[in-house]
């Protein structure tokens, strides 16, 4: 079973498409500002907890026992919550899930859904889906929101615009909201209270009229059969809560054994993600309740290639992601080249590790690369991912993946080159002369083949002309 | 105690001069080095790009050639990283019976040579003077592998005449990451700007840091824009006496 739906089909490589995106000055300005408020307002509140370790261990071993127990507690969930008056679904992958929602929609009678800010229906292309069988499904979260109307693609987990700026958003709102539904106010302006009051207008329209709604979940607890979701801007509340109908699409990884575990996560969630010590929206429910919020309530279990993940001992791991998105925030590559070029609905170091897993490596070798190993993501990771560690596993995937190539030979003469004092001893003489026949004040300026993208901006120092180990056979060994 | 010098290939080829500054300061503070001529490399650069089993015979290598040492001391803290976070790994995966047992046990023998001044020398001041301003680049794999903390910037501030300076958001990647800046050498090269920029708003006129990779990386960089700033591993510094710099 493979994650059809995560990968943006006809998305170039990493290195290519960053390129692309190194290109684009405000692009880059964008997101140094943001990437950089948001960490320093993340360690300050995680700083404020003398048990932010403690923590971080005991998420960690949460998601450990939820996934080695994943199918005892995936079960216990669909009976509490049949039990408390929802309805569970299994689907299998993307077009399975995708399936039970558009009828579960068709059978409201209903053209028009209103979306709580979701990844899992991002990477299953719902939208794209309910739109083919007539739906129009309505974003209200304000970055998806900006998205939507822009026809655009998320680059960011919890800010999906977050490589627009206010001016950009100001003039997509003037002109696009219009034929979403309410129009923007004569003479928007850039001010961010404005533009929020503009989303705020256009989208109270939706809250009031739409009768089902479609959510993700943050977590889902076993025994209680309780799901969560965790917002900031009360759209999800108004989702949760007006309309007739819910359905709630959720990664099978997203269940917890229990309800008290949420303890856990809900300090750790807000402090990773937004730099909150608490976030303002936290929406809570179990099943139905008569006369009190939706009075339908439809729970899509989604695998989508999770199953094969959690097979994987060492990539498994990569499926107790909570969605903080700190480890984009901190990442250095993330901050330079943004989201769109990791192809995939999920961007930076975690989307590196859990795309390839999701999809399979074939489609996205590059992936695993696009990393410095710096290790930033791990110590920002609020459920301790290991994620250098993950990288360096699916990139051993990815070269026994591809098979013969000119690197895979390079690679194996350099490795019986470096099993040998002698040949080393040798190869070092042979740099030594090759290298100071290219230098020109002792640097080299230009490096041939594929090394000349290094070259491009760096110097390199000529390779010395004697050796540490020539130096010492003279100077040490036979005193 | 019986100390060996790993000077890893790259510093063998490349930066010779490292390792002379590591055997002078040892030699100076009383100790004798040994160089084992049988070593070579690690295997860092084939486990990271992804070439596991051709990186286990270096392991082995490494565990045959050390593993009778009370202390193997390495100038580069990626190839200190290697062997204490990779090579166990890759004796389970790919390893003898004999090698999953002589792995364990020689990985925590293996230092990072500011690590083994500070935490099993225990000095700071090693008898050096350079008189130059000098700020300190804490790599990646110095900050966030090894957690090194402050024991450089110790070692540093005892170096008499040493004018010690910060530079800004000293802790983010300088972008090199091995064959990463070849394979993503655009992304690199954008990282590698901000460093430099960081570098050259300190003021300083010397850049050290515990690992010449990220030093041929950031130096490379500071050459072609001929910004004036030169690298130079931090041992090469503590080596560094009255007599003058090296
Ligand atoms: S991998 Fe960790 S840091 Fe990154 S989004 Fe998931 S939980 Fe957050």
């Amino acid at each position: 079973m493979t994650g059809r739906g995560v990968v943006w089909l006809g998305s170039p490589p990493f290195p290519k498409a960053a390129r692309e995106a190194l290109k684009d000055g405000r692009l880059r300005a964008n997101l140094k500002r943001a990437t950089t408020t948001i960490r320093d307002k993340r360690l300050a509140v995680a700083s404020e907890l003398d048990d932010w370790e403690a923590l971080r261990e005991s998420a960690a071993a949460i998601k450990r026992r939820a996934a080695r127990h994943l199918d005892r507690y995936l079960l216990q969930l669909e009976e509490s919550v049949t039990a408390a008056g929802g309805t569970v679904h299994w689907a299998a992958d993307a077009d399975e899930a995708n399936r039970i929602v558009t009828g579960l929609v068709s059978a409201t009678g209903e053209r028009e859904v209103v979306k709580v800010k979701s990844m899992a229906t991002q990477e299953i292309g719902l939208n794209e889906h309910l739109a083919e069988a007539g739906i129009t499904a309505y974003e209200t979260d304000l970055a998806e929101l900006i998205v939507q109307l822009g026809d655009d693609r998320p680059s960011h987990i919890l800010v999906p615009a977050i490589h627009k700026n206010r001016g950009e958003i100001r003039d997509l709102f003037a002109a696009e909201m219009g034929s979403w539904g309410r129009p923007a106010p004569e003479g928007l302006t850039d001010e961010p209270a404005a533009l929020a009051e503009a989303a705020r207008l256009h989208l109270r329209e939706k809250f009031l009229s739409a009768k089902v709604a479609v959510s993700g979940a943050n977590f889902a607890c076993a025994d209680t059969g309780t799901v969560a979701v965790v917002e900031s801007e009360g759209n999800g509340r108004m989702c949760l809560t007006l309309p007739d109908t819910l359905i709630t699409v959720m990664g099978i990884e997203k269940v917890l054994p229990a309800f008290t575990d949420l303890e856990v996560f809900l300090q750790l969630l807000p402090r990773s993600s937004t730099g909150e010590r608490m976030n303002p929206y936290t929406s809570l429910w179990t099943g139905t309740t008569p006369g009190d919020g939706p009075q339908a309530f439809h729970l899509v279990l989604l695998d989508n290639g999770r199953t094969d993940t959690l097979a994987d001992e060492v990539g498994r791991q990569a499926l107790a992601c909570i969605r903080c998105s700190a480890c984009l925030n901190v990442c250095p590559v993330y901050e330079r080249t943004g989201g769109h070029a990791y192809g995939s609905v999920y961007p930076g170091p975690i989307g590196a590790v859990l795309t390839p897993q999701l999809v399979g490596i074939e489609q996205t070798a590059s992936l695993p690369f696009a990393s410095t190993l710096c290790g930033a993501c791990y110590d920002a990771c609020p459920v301790k991912i290991n994620i250098p560690e993950v990288l360096t596993h699916l990139r051993a995937e990815a070269v026994a993946a591809k098979g013969r190539s000119a690197e895979a030979l390079a690679m194996k003469a350099a490795a019986a080159v470096l099993d040998s004092p002698r040949l080393l001893g040798a190869a070092q003489k042979a740099a030594a002369l090759g290298g100071r026949a290219l230098a020109r004040g002792g640097h080299i300026g230009r490096l041939p083949g594929p090394l000349h993208g290094w070259s491009d901006s760096r110097d390199t120092p000529a390779p010395a002309a004697e050796s540490f180990r020539t130096w010492w056979r003279k100077n040490r060994e036979n005193r | 105690m019986r100390i060996a010098l790993f000077i890893t290939c790259f510093n063998d080829t490349v930066f010779p001069g490292t390792g002379r500054a590591v055997v002078d300061v040892l030699e100076r503070l009383g100790h004798r080095v040994d160089f084992p001529q049988e070593q070579t490399c690690c295997g860092q650069m084939h486990f990271n790009t992804g070439y596991r089993p051709e990186a286990v015979p270096l392991v082995e290598r490494f565990a045959r050639v050390f593993g009778e040492y009370d202390a193997v001391v390495t100038p580069s803290a990626s190839c200190a990283g290697m062997v204490r976070d990779n090579h166990p790994v890759l004796a389970e995966e790919h390893g003898s019976a004999r090698l999953r047992t002589d792995v364990p046990k020689l990985v925590p023998r293996v230092h990072e040579f500011t690590e083994f001044l500070v935490d099993v020398l225990g000095v700071t001041d090693v008898g050096a003077a350079f008189p130059h301003r000098v700020a300190y680049h804490p790599t990646c794999h110095s900050l966030r592998g090894l957690r090194l903390g402050d024991r450089p910037q110790r070692l540093l501030k005892a170096v008499k005449d040493l004018d010690l300076v910060d530079i800004p958001a000293a802790d983010s990647c300088c972008g090199f990451g091995g064959t990463f800046a070849v394979k993503n050498a655009d992304t690199s090269a954008a990282m590698l700007a901000d460093k430099m920029r960081g570098v050259v708003d300190s003021g300083a006129e010397v850049l050290c840091a515990a690992d010449n990779s990220c030093l041929l990386h950031i130096g490379g960089g500071l050459s072609r824009e001929g910004s004036g700033v030169r690298t130079m591993h931090l041992a090469e510094i503590l080596a560094a006496t009255e007599g003058g710099p090296r």
